[in-house]
């Protein structure tokens, strides 16, 4: 794919969803639909409304909906499940991880609003966990959504995968990143940017377009490093890692996640083990969310462009 | 019914029970009281009512069974290993390392389980999703599916019984085993939950109670014509039916017993079975 990265705000993920699951169910009948009371959050509402067999609103019982879809799964469908990413992930864990993947039912889940894109919902809708919940399921697969090219594709690519996959994204608009049209593979980091070899930001979802951001800031007072977009965070593209690790010496990840249990902790898990590296995070550290603008959150949780470059200066200077 | 057709449901479900008592016997405990409770129920279903083929236990338009009080598994394997589903010795290996007959049911394990259950109530919205699966589909097939009393404290039974009242999705059939008792004592002083009849005919199902421990009783309830209410049929059972010393058990979720222990309880229920093959 190519990368257009220019800083302009992308189509917003409610848009691409809201054409993308009709697309995806007029394709295939075993494509069916299921939400928890939150279709017209995804602008699904009115295609739903005229195709109730295809779309089904299972009203707020989030529980209720992921059993239905996994039963679907074991008489042939290929269920998409929608709801917000924390009632996507912790209150119905036990229903994903023993109904999906441990009966070996499959399921596409789609949580939005991830971790500050919740914004005015609050912490009481603001996922930065799940991520965490998600990979702790065996051979379950978790991505964090770039852009719309890669949500568009991403989940056309999954209705098709047997087993639980988690996709995470806000509703809004991220950076636009990819050409429209671009295929993606899963397992596979995308190198976005290569300035030179002194440090490696390993990003994803919301934090790439930053990272794209802190880059160039770096590059002016002289610090030369790759960005990797690891929108794919399990499976985890461990060979990217390690090479990035031996070329570049030291690794700063950003992510809009708790630093539990998400790409940091991915990524130092394959450090750790293969080739032993100082990692420097950019994360939420390990408090909840709260209430208010986005970019007043990107601040207060630490998830910005400076503070990517912060962490790339000090992850240097660990060399 | 026919008394030939009673007769024979009556002789299955002892033969399931002494298949029940054999499985646990093997390593001396498991689920019995629960176990016993709906196998009335099973030899009605998998004996007279059920489409399915021990040959082919996928097939797609076979009826399918969810029983979501998972810890029954026991029950189902006896029931399944007389109808052939696979050879009787194997049910022995039940809870063993390695084996395909786990403590609760595994979709993925045992032929003829249709559902993986265990985690209480998850198995409602399963059963759920089969059937309308299934309605889809266009398929002639129904779904049963057995909830126990004591898991009807999980809140997900109530978003499922709401969604298939509100849905009308009538080849989907509740079975409410009311056997009174749960892992810690009665059901009705840990969480009275009042009259089940009622609180079903309220989320817009045609409910009824029987015996449940009467295949007569059950088989009219399961067989009677389905309007445009899904059903409900809520089995008013005995947590421990048909092994005495079980029934008179206070705490009897789970027991473990000793060899000679259960040897008399196959000689009963194997007295009980001769009995009945001896009558004309």
């Amino acid at each position: 794919m190519n990368v257009v990265y220019n800083g302009e705000k992308d189509t917003a993920f409610k848009e691409v969803l809201g054409n993308t699951i009709p697309r995806l169910s007029g394709e295939d009948d075993r494509v069916i639909y299921l939400d928890a009371d939150l279709m017209n959050c995804i602008n699904t509402g009115k295609w739903a409304a005229a195709h109730p067999e295809r779309g089904i609103d299972c009203g707020i019982a989030e529980a209720n909906m992921i059993g239905i879809a996994a039963g679907l799964s074991s008489v042939g469908f290929k269920p998409i499940v929608h709801t917000f990413g924390p009632f996507a992930s912790r209150r119905v864990f036990d229903q994903v991880f023993l109904s999906g993947g441990y009966a070996k039912n499959s399921l596409t889940v789609i949580g939005t609003d991830a971790g500050v894109t919740a914004a005015y919902n609050g912490g009481t809708h603001m996922p930065f966990e799940d991520m965490a919940l998600y990979r702790a399921i065996p051979g379950a697969y978790v991505f964090d959504i770039t852009d719309a090219a890669m949500m568009e594709d991403i989940l056309t690519q999954c209705v098709n995968i047997h087993g639980v996959k988690y996709i995470r994204s806000g509703r809004k608009n991220n950076k636009k990143m990819y050409e429209s049209g671009s295929h993606f593979e899963i397992g596979k980091g995308i190198v976005v940017k290569d300035n030179g070899n002194d440090a490696t930001i390993i990003a994803c979802g919301l934090m790439v377009a930053m990272a794209m951001e802190a880059a160039e800031t770096l590059a002016q007072e002289g610090i030369k490093v790759k960005v990797v977009d690891m929108f794919t965070i399990k499976p985890l593209d461990e060979d990217l890692v390690v090479k990035c690790a031996e070329e570049t010496g030291v690794i700063v990840t950003a992510e809009n996640h708790n630093k539990i249990g998400g790409l940091y902790s991915a990524v130092a898990d394959v450090l750790a083990a293969k080739r032993p590296t100082p990692v420097e995070y950019v994360a939420v550290e390990d408090i909840f969310g709260e209430v208010g603008p986005q970019d007043y959150l990107e601040k207060r949780f630490g998830l910005t462009a400076e503070h990517i470059v912060e962490k790339v200066k000090k992850a240097v200077s660990r060399k | 019914m026919n008394p030939e057709l009673k007769k024979d449901l009556q002789k299955l479900a002892l033969k399931i029970r002494i298949a029940e008592i054999e499985e646990f016997k093997a390593l001396g405990f498991g689920h019995i009281g629960g176990s016993l409770s709906i196998t009335d129920a099973l030899a009605v279903l998998y004996g007279a009512v059920m489409k399915v083929d021990p040959k082919n236990p996928k097939m797609e338009d076979r009826d399918k069974l969810v029983c979501s009080k998972g810890h029954a598994g026991p029950a189902v394997y006896a029931t399944l290993a007389i109808k052939g589903f696979f050879p009787y010795e194997d049910i022995k290996t039940l809870n063993v390392p390695g084996t395909n007959f786990p403590s609760h049911c595994d979709r993925n394990k045992t032929p003829g389980v249709d559902m993986t259950t265990g985690s209480l109530g998850q198995g409602t919205s399963l059963a759920v999703g089969i059937a309308l699966g299934d309605k889809l589909k266009g398929l002639d097939s129904r779904t049963f599916l057995i909830v126990g009393d004591g898991e009807s404290d999980e809140g997900q039974v109530w978003e499922a019984a709401m969604f298939t009242g509100a849905k009308k999705i009538t080849n989907l059939i509740w079975l409410i085993d009311e056997n009174k008792k749960q892992l810690d004592g009665y059901t009705s002083n840990i969480i009275n939950q009042g009259d089940f009849v009622a609180k079903f005919k309220a989320f817009g199902f045609d409910a009824v109670r029987v015996n449940g421990n009467d295949v007569e009783q059950v088989y009219e309830a399961i067989t009677a014509p389905i309007g445009d209410k899904p059903r409900a049929i809520v089995l008013d059972t005995v947590k421990g039916a048909g092994v005495r010393e079980v029934e008179e058990t206070m705490n009897n979720h789970s027991l473990t017993m000793p060899q000679e222990t259960y040897d008399r309880w196959l000689a009963e229920l194997h007295s009980e079975l001769d009995a009945l093959e001896g009558e004309v």
